[in-house]
């Protein structure tokens, strides 16, 4: 009996291992798309959107394939490799650069509908430009806001930002400070991963970080423009203790309970925390959604978009596309947009009145839309190496204390361009 | 006789502090997959939920196919302790009680595996399971399992082996009994505590296993369980805490219950063998 227990068992892994799914049975075609949907709104759309296609479609028959954020770099560089890479795959613009360079992706240039390619701005297509090709379509986008508690704002009498009229950096600087006091804070930033967070804000200053020569290199120069952001925000935590200093090393959702606690009365955050927010806040709790500080440019930001890419070695890349096309209709897209939380990149899709609703702080979200850039540093070549090994730990040590401005400039440029001059010689 | 009970006061007060370190993890986890996201966001956070909810659990059945990961990572784990148990039992048996330079070459190998890194190995593995075309399939996945726990299964085994007197093997073969026949029916009884323990460390490193899964299986409907817990973290690692915690919590049962059932079987097969020496 035993024996035949295990021999059961090992016919089932033998038969298990065996079975394999083709891309094409019975002269149907079959596409996989991984999805990094993950919050169960957006889960839920990509499954529609799926289902609605394949009932329009019963020769191109698309499997959702679940994929996940964290480990979405490593999972499709072994499928690369390995020849399983999924025909559609979602993903960042910012993880798209050494699949496209390494000729993972296909171009999409000549593979879009005009309609598609119309309808997102050039701006957004930058974020997915590598060299001469597009390797990705940036569908979905998210400013970063201020979360704020708006019993504590209104009771401190301070002026409400809206989107045409944001606070500049250094009124933000002087309001957390008023708001601070009594084992309170004014803000609490959340810098697990400050160099993506104050690059995309330095934005605004008109900070570029990145120069790129005549000859087509890349240096970094940490110029008076880039350096508005950080010092607000070393200023804030260490001179005027405006800023939480336990934050400083926490991820976004650390942070909420203090908010909803009222140890914080603002907190930085991706547009889509939204929907944690809205889910976890106390009965009562009145919380709205503020634009982030402008600069001299603006409430100019930077983004790294969700993207829609089809895989090189994918042998049905014009009925993918076709499917990125249906994904992204404006209404498909304003659906995907709202089950994430996000803003979409779409024109038609920005003009849907769901989005243009105060409810949850979406106008003041989609009111930032026209303003998001192409994050500074995602074409650069040893960018990841950069922020990793030189520019995490210095932002850091600057924002706790440890070092001063003059030592985080000589650390950003001097360390900081050794590293990038090895990627491009 | 004071300094004996405040020795024993002592023992018991390390080993309640140990209990509670080893707990309280798990009792965390526990009390997470029952609450409301409302307290999951609380600043005073409670062992015991205020409110307590099913829809944790719920939700991550809704999203995800768990009972399906399950029973690929129960096939694997488990195909992976009943080849790893059957292949490094007659080994250690012959590394145990055979003192030759094959033997000593090879608890040298044994140690030196143990100290490659996962990473140093992943990409050559990845391209030998290439070329045999077990990628994306649990068949190789077990494979690579049963070659993870076999240095160590090896290596607890002989240690088994040795405490069994030779004296047995002795007595059996003055009763006439052949070599195979003294292995089948007087070591192995013997050794089943030991084959137990062995079988249960293959099972539970397989069972939570992680990154083999993620590099070699690629189809959604044969990822284990391990691989879609991650399916519930967001971008830049934000967490849809409830649910992860819900299925999280279901993941742990296995280990638990196989460790529970086995746990008297393999104490008991210890004390046994201590009364007879």
């Amino acid at each position: 009996m035993r024996g035949r227990l295990i021999g059961l068992l090992v016919l089932t892994l033998l038969l298990a291992g065996c079975t394999s799914g083709g891309s094409a049975r019975d002269g149907r075609i079959t596409l996989r798309f991984q999805s990094l949907a993950w919050q169960e709104e957006s889960v839920q759309a990509n499954k529609e959107l799926v289902r609605e296609w394949n009932a329009g479609h019963p020769n191109v028959k698309v499997e959702y394939v679940q994929g996940s954020w964290d480990s979405v770099h490593d999972q499709l560089l072994t499928s690369f490799e390995g020849g399983e890479a999924p025909d559609i795959i979602h993903d960042a613009s910012d993880d798209l650069a050494d699949f496209a360079y390494g000729g993972y992706l296909a171009d999409l240039s000549d593979l879009l509908p005009a309609r598609l390619t119309s309808d997102i701005p050039q701006r957004s297509w930058d974020t997915a430009t590598f060299g001469d090709g597009i390797y990705g379509v940036p569908f979905l986008q998210e400013p970063r806001v201020l979360i704020a508690n708006a019993t504590w704002l209104k009771r401190a009498g301070v002026r409400i930002p809206t989107a045409r009229r944001p606070w500049s950096w250094h009124a933000f600087r002087k309001i957390t400070e008023q708001l601070s006091g009594n084992g309170k804070y004014g803000v609490a930033w959340p810098l697990k991963e400050p160099v993506s967070a104050t690059l995309n804000l330095s934005l605004s200053t008109g900070g570029e970080l990145f120069h790129r020569g005549a000859d087509g290199k890349v240096t970094v120069r940490f110029e008076a423009a880039d350096q508005v952001v950080p010092r607000t925000i070393h200023d804030q935590a260490d001179t005027d203790r405006s800023a939480s200093p336990t934050t400083l090393g926490s991820g976004g959702s650390d942070t909420l309970p203090g908010f909803f606690g009222g140890k914080y009365a603002m907190v930085p955050l991706g547009f889509s925390y939204r929907q944690q927010i809205a889910q976890q806040a106390p009965k009562g709790f009145d919380w709205q959604v503020l634009p982030a500080p402008a600069g001299a440019d603006g409430p100019t930001q930077g983004v790294s978009p969700q993207t829609l890419s089809i895989a090189q070695d994918s042998e049905h890349k014009k009925e993918a596309a076709a499917f990125i096309d249906f994904l992204l209709r404006p209404r498909n897209m304003v659906r995907l947009a709202l089950g994430d939380w996000m803003l979409p990149t779409g024109t038609q899709a920005l003009k849907d009145p769901a989005l243009h609703t105060a409810k949850n702080g979406w106008a003041t979200g989609t009111a930032l839309a026209a303003h998001l850039r192409s994050a500074p540093a995602q074409s650069v070549r040893g960018y990841p190496e950069w922020k990793d090994k030189v520019a995490t730990p210095a932002f850091q040590e600057y924002y706790s204390g440890a070092i001063g401005l003059d030592e985080l400039r000589h650390r950003l440029e001097k360390d900081g361009n050794l590293v990038l001059a090895r990627y491009q010689r | 006789m004071r300094t004996r009970t405040t020795t024993r006061i002592g023992q018991y007060a390390a080993l309640l502090a140990y209990l509670v370190f080893l707990a309280f993890p798990f009792l965390w986890l526990l009390s997470t997959a029952f609450k409301t996201p409302r307290e999951l966001g609380s600043l005073h956070p409670t062992w015991i939920p205020r409110h307590p909810t099913l829809d944790n659990f719920r939700q991550a059945f809704d999203e995800q196919p768990l009972l399906h990961a399950a029973l690929n990572s129960l096939l694997a784990a488990a195909g992976a302790a009943i080849v790893a148990v059957v292949i490094a039992t007659p080994l250690a048996y012959v590394m145990a009680r055979r003192r030759t330079a094959l033997t000593r070459a090879a608890i040298g190998w044994v140690i030196v595996s143990q100290a490659f890194p996962l990473v140093l190995v992943i990409i050559p593995l990845f391209l030998v399971l290439k070329n045999l075309r077990l990628i994306n399939s649990l068949a190789g996945l077990t494979l690579v399992y049963v070659v993870w726990a076999l240095p160590f299964a090896l290596w607890m085994l002989a240690g088994y082996v040795r405490a069994v007197p030779t004296e047995v093997e002795e007595a059996a073969a003055v009763d006439g009994a052949g070599r195979a026949r003294t292995l089948v029916s007087v070591v192995a009884p013997l050794l089943a505590p030991g084959i137990v323990a062995t079988g249960l460390f293959a099972f539970v490193t397989a069972w939570n296993e992680f990154f083999f899964a993620l590099v070699l299986l690629k189809t959604p409907g044969k990822q284990t369980l391990p691989v879609v817990l991650t399916h519930f973290i967001g971008a830049e690692g934000v967490a849809d805490l409830g649910p992860l915690a819900a299925a999280a919590f279901l993941a742990t049962l296995p280990s638990l219950v196989v460790f529970a059932i086995v746990q008297r079987r393999i104490t008991g097969g210890m004390l046994t063998g201590a009364v007879k020496n």
